[in-house]
This record gives structure tokens, sequence and C-alpha cells, in this order.
């Protein structure tokens, strides 16, 4: 990149040219912030790498003396179920993801391409429900699944986290759909198209890799945020999620915080492969909408 | 004028399903809320009407010590995530070798559920064996272990840095989107005309990052003010209510102690602070909307 600029324009490549003193800074203080967002991950792994006695000794050592994966082995054999809440999490993120785009990707092109009475109102409202956070809902929501008969079933997790994911899909998929030429629309209609058909065939197909950055963020969101909805609406081992899940390492005496470190990386997997494939469209997704309007 | 007409059926035919769905969700339990914060609603069969009763009880000198507690650890989370996040955005803008590997490392304390990270620090928190208790210690800062969430403080400043490194990747990439939207041209001219590099983003990174910053800002407030996870874990609200903010208090009174009257009306009192943050933040937008376009 630099190289071909500095074909191009050499003033370009000037200014993007520092000091040794410079370059040594910025590096610092690369290495300083990268470590603060690392640092758990980095005490995590090595933790799961020491064996429980060395973990629980006095004076703390940095690096595993005799470390070896055998927490990654016995951590399936405390808690069997570790699985199952590895699978409960992937199932409840994605029927959620499913039900948020269901719903949004209809209602992000009514508001990118429609300009009726009434609807910035509803957008503003869409955005404002963003701000309540579900614990402030808990208690009628907690009587709503009840009276429902949701408690203690998959769907006590995923209505309500579908719901705190909606608005901000539609707030990106609006976004990406707005950038889609109204020319289209209007040589569908001309063909003689109607409304629907025009939404289905021209808009969708377009669409597609704003659906698909909407589809992963909404994922993730719901992967990362399984917490408090699993906590108070679910008490049944069998439909618990990662997140809860994990207490399971909580003994009754002390915590087997190696296993607990081990199976955080194992429940992490799934979440970093997305990451790793998908990076480069989701910084672009994310900063598209926001920035460029 | 069919056409129009038929426009407008299908644009909200598009609407409804998700308008329904949210508010069933969210409106309505919005609602209940109000209502139930009249009641002495509670896992007794019977609900009545109690009037302003629980909101006499509640405002007692205790509550008033969480408001304040909630602002101030909200404001400075949020203090640190604008700087911090500044900090990284800068240093991944520089083009130096290895910013796109950079850029993907900032991403894990986002992306990772919640509660894994907040384990992860729960252990580094350790007084006896944790990362930040033995260091301090090796490099002879401290003399004994420090517990840092067995005392108040220390507590408080823990659930704070945990807040603020969850929050600071996504700060950090809307930060860094807004610094690479700014037209390179200006720094030419600067460059050209011999501005240095601190000048070069005083006198245009800074001021330009400006809506990027407020909106953030609101945005981080907003979510901080609702953070609950992070503090869940790691104290649930300890040492004696150190660490206590409003929403911990709220699902104590109501999911803990089965209050749900009461912990409603505490609810409300969350939920008129977060209306008041709404109306600021869709005014800064429209001021900010205003502004791009003169």
């Amino acid at each position: 990149m630099a190289l071909k600029l500095f074909k191009k324009d050499q003033t370009r490549a000037m200014i993007d040219r520092y000091s040794w003193a410079e370059l040594v800074g910025i590096y610092v203080g690369i290495a300083l912030f990268l470590f603060f967002m690392l640092a758990p991950f980095i005490e995590g792994f090595l933790v799961s790498l020491k064996p429980l006695a060395q973990l629980f000794s006095s004076p703390y050592s940095f690096l595993p003396e005799n470390g070896s994966f055998e927490a990654y082995r016995t951590m399936w054999v405390s808690v069997p179920s570790f699985g199952r809440y590895i699978f409960n999490s992937l199932l409840i993120s994605t029927i959620a993801t499913i039900i948020v785009l269901i719903l949004v990707v209809p209602a992000a092109y009514a508001f990118a391409r429609f300009k009726f009475k009434g609807m910035a109102m509803v957008l503003a409202a869409f955005l404002a429900v963003s701000m309540f956070s579900g614990a402030v809902l808990l208690i009628p929501l907690f009587r709503l699944m009840r009276t429902l008969g949701l408690l203690n079933t998959y769907f006590a997790m995923i209505v309500p986290g579908a719901a705190f994911l909606i608005p901000s899909a539609i707030w990106l998929l609006r976004t990406y759909m707005m950038r889609i030429p109204i020319e289209l629309n209007e040589a569908a209609y001309m063909d003689g198209a109607s409304q629907f058909y025009t939404f289905r065939r021209v808009i969708l197909p377009i669409a597609r890799p704003g659906i698909i950055v909407v589809a992963i963020m909404t994922f993730i969101g719901a992967y990362a945020q399984q917490f408090i909805f699993a906590l108070t609406f679910n008490s049944k081992t069998e439909f618990m999620p990662l997140p809860v899940g994990l207490f399971a390492y909580f003994g009754k005496q002390e915590v087997i915080w190696n296993e607990l470190m081990a199976a955080s990386f194992v429940g992490i997997a799934p979440a970093m492969v997305i990451i790793f494939f998908l990076q480069r469209y989701l910084v672009g997704g994310l900063t598209a909408g926001a920035i460029k309007q | 004028m069919t056409q129009n007409r038929a426009a407008l059926i299908f644009a909200w035919a598009l609407l409804a399903p998700a308008i329904i769905y949210v508010l069933v969700i969210v409106a309505w339990p919005l609602v209940e809320t109000f209502r139930l914060s009249f009641t002495d609603a509670s896992l007794r069969k019977t609900t009545n009407y109690v009037g302003w009763r629980n909101y006499l009880k509640i405002f007692d000198r205790d509550f008033l010590e969480i408001i304040i507690r909630t602002f101030t650890w909200t404001f400075f989370s949020v203090l640190l995530k604008m700087l911090i996040g500044t900090f990284g955005a800068v240093l991944l803008n520089c083009a130096v070798p290895g910013r796109h590997v950079f850029r993907i490392l900032t991403m894990p304390p986002w992306i990772v559920p919640m509660a894994i990270g907040i384990f992860m620090w729960g252990w580094m928190y350790n007084g006896q064996f944790g990362m930040i208790s033995g260091l301090l210690q090796r490099f002879g800062i401290v003399d004994g272990p420090v517990a840092f969430l067995a005392y108040g403080n220390t507590a408080y400043w823990s659930t704070i840095v945990t807040d603020v490194w969850i929050g600071v990747p996504m700060v950090t990439i809307y930060f860094l989107a807004a610094i690479q939207s700014i037209p390179r041209d200006l720094y030419e001219a600067a460059w050209t005309d011999g501005a240095s590099r601190w000048m070069r983003f005083r006198r245009i990174t800074l001021p330009l990052m400006g809506p990027a910053v407020i909106t953030m800002s609101m945005l981080s407030l907003i979510s901080t003010f609702n953070s609950f996870d992070i503090i869940w874990i790691l104290t649930q609200g300890g040492p004696s209510g150190s660490t206590t903010t409003m929403i911990i208090d709220t699902y104590a009174t109501a999911i803990g102690s089965k209050k749900y009257g009461e912990g409603a009306a505490r609810a409300v009192v969350i939920c008129i602070f977060l209306s008041l943050f709404c109306v600021a933040y869709f005014r800064m937008t429209r001021k900010l909307a205003a502004a791009e376009k003169t």
C-alpha cells in the first residue's frame, strides 16, 4: 500500500514516514494498548495450563512450571454437560438471529425507501428501545414469560434477547439499503413489477452483503449477551447457555479455575473462528453505516 | 395516487412485524413497570394498589447514595473509554507495518461472551493468586497480597476497569473509522505548510473527531448506565454495597428479594434517567446533522 502511494504521489508517502523515535513511540503505545486488551486472555490461557495445585500456591508465578493441556481434557469430565452448553448457546444465537432477520430486513427496507408520515417517529422509537436494557424491564418480562408459559425453555432466552437486538440491526441495514439506487425501484415499476416483487427479486439479492453483515453482528451480539435472561428466566440445566453454564465450575469449596479457563477458551472458539474469517466485512459494515451519512 | 396508496400500505406492512414484536417485548413491559411500581406485587397471589408508597419508601439516604454512585461510576467509565479509545484509534491509524493485525487484536473483549471476559478479570483481581496483585508484589509496589474485590474502594475501581475493557474496542473502531473519513488533503496541506505531526493531530484530527466523540460518549453513557453483568459476576454489588449501582440495586430488590412492586419503582427511576439521556442524545444528533448541512 505504502509503496503504491509513493509512486502515485510523493507527498502521501512522505507524510506517512516516521522517524525512529516516532516509530518506537507508536509501537510502545500499541503494545501498551494491546496488553490492556489481551492481558486477561493471556493470563486466562496460562491459568488453563497450570495444574490446580500450582494455581493456589504463593508466591505468584506468571508462567506455568510444568504446564499441560490436562485441564482441556478434565473439563469435560468435571462438567459432562459442557458440550450441551455450547450447543445451547449456538442454538439460542442462531434462532435469535433468524427471528431478528425476518423482522428487520423488511423493516429496514421500509425505513430506507419510503418516507411516509410517522415513520421517522417509529424509527426514533426503535432507537429509544435499544437504550432500555433488559435489566430494567426484568420484572414484567418475567411475568410475561410466565404467562406465555415460556419460563425454563429456550424461548425464554431467545424471545427477549431478539427484541433488544432489533434496533441496532435495523439501523445498520437501513443505512446499507439507502445506498441502493432508487432508479432500480423506478425501473422495476416501469416494467410493471409489484412492490413486493421488487422487494423480493430486485432489492433482496442486491442487499445480501449487508444482510450478511447484520446477521453476523446479530449472532455475535446474541452469543455474547446471554447472561441476564438466562440467569433469570431459566433454571433448567439442560437449556443453559455457555455464560451461565460456566458457573458449573464454581464448586462448593473452591472454583476449579484451570478448567474454568480451559472451558472459556473452548467456548470462545466458535466466536473467534467467525471473527477471524469475517473481520474484514465486520469492520467495513460497522463503520460504513455510522460515519458516512 | 393509487400507486402511492399501495406503497403506503406496503411500507407499513413491512414495518408491522417488527413494530408488533418490540411493542410486546419492550414497550408493554415498560408500561407494566410503571403500573407495578404503584402496587405491592410480590410472590403472593393478591396485588393491591398502594399509590406512591413504594416511591416514598425507596427515597432514603441509601438510595440517594446509590444514584450518586451510579453516576460517578458511569462518569469515570465513560471518560476512560473515550480517552483510551482515542489513544488506541490514533495509534492504530498510524501507517506502520502490522496495523491490520493490531486492529483485529483489539476486538476480542467486545466479541467474546461478556461473562467469559469477566471470569478472567475475576481471576486477575484475586489477591493470593491473581496476576495484578502478583506482579505488583513482584515489583515491590505493594507489600502483601491485594484482594481487589474484597475492599469497597478497590472493588469500585476494579469493576470500572473491567467495564472500560469491554467498552474500549467498539469506541476504538468507531473512532478509527471517524479518523479515516477525514479528507487526507487536509493533512497534506498542513504538512506542506510545515505543521508538525502533533500540530496536525491537535488542529485537524481532534476537532474533526468531535461529532464521533459526542455520539460515542452518549451511546457509552447509556450502555454503561445499564451495565449489569460485570458487577453482578464480580461482586454482586458488594462488598457492603460499594459497587451497587441502580441496575444492581433494582435486580437485587426485584429478583433477589422478590419485591416486584418496590423493584419496579426503582426501575422507573432508572427509566426516567435513561429517557433524559435519550432526549439529550436525539437533540445532539439533530444538532450535529444540522451543523453538517450548513
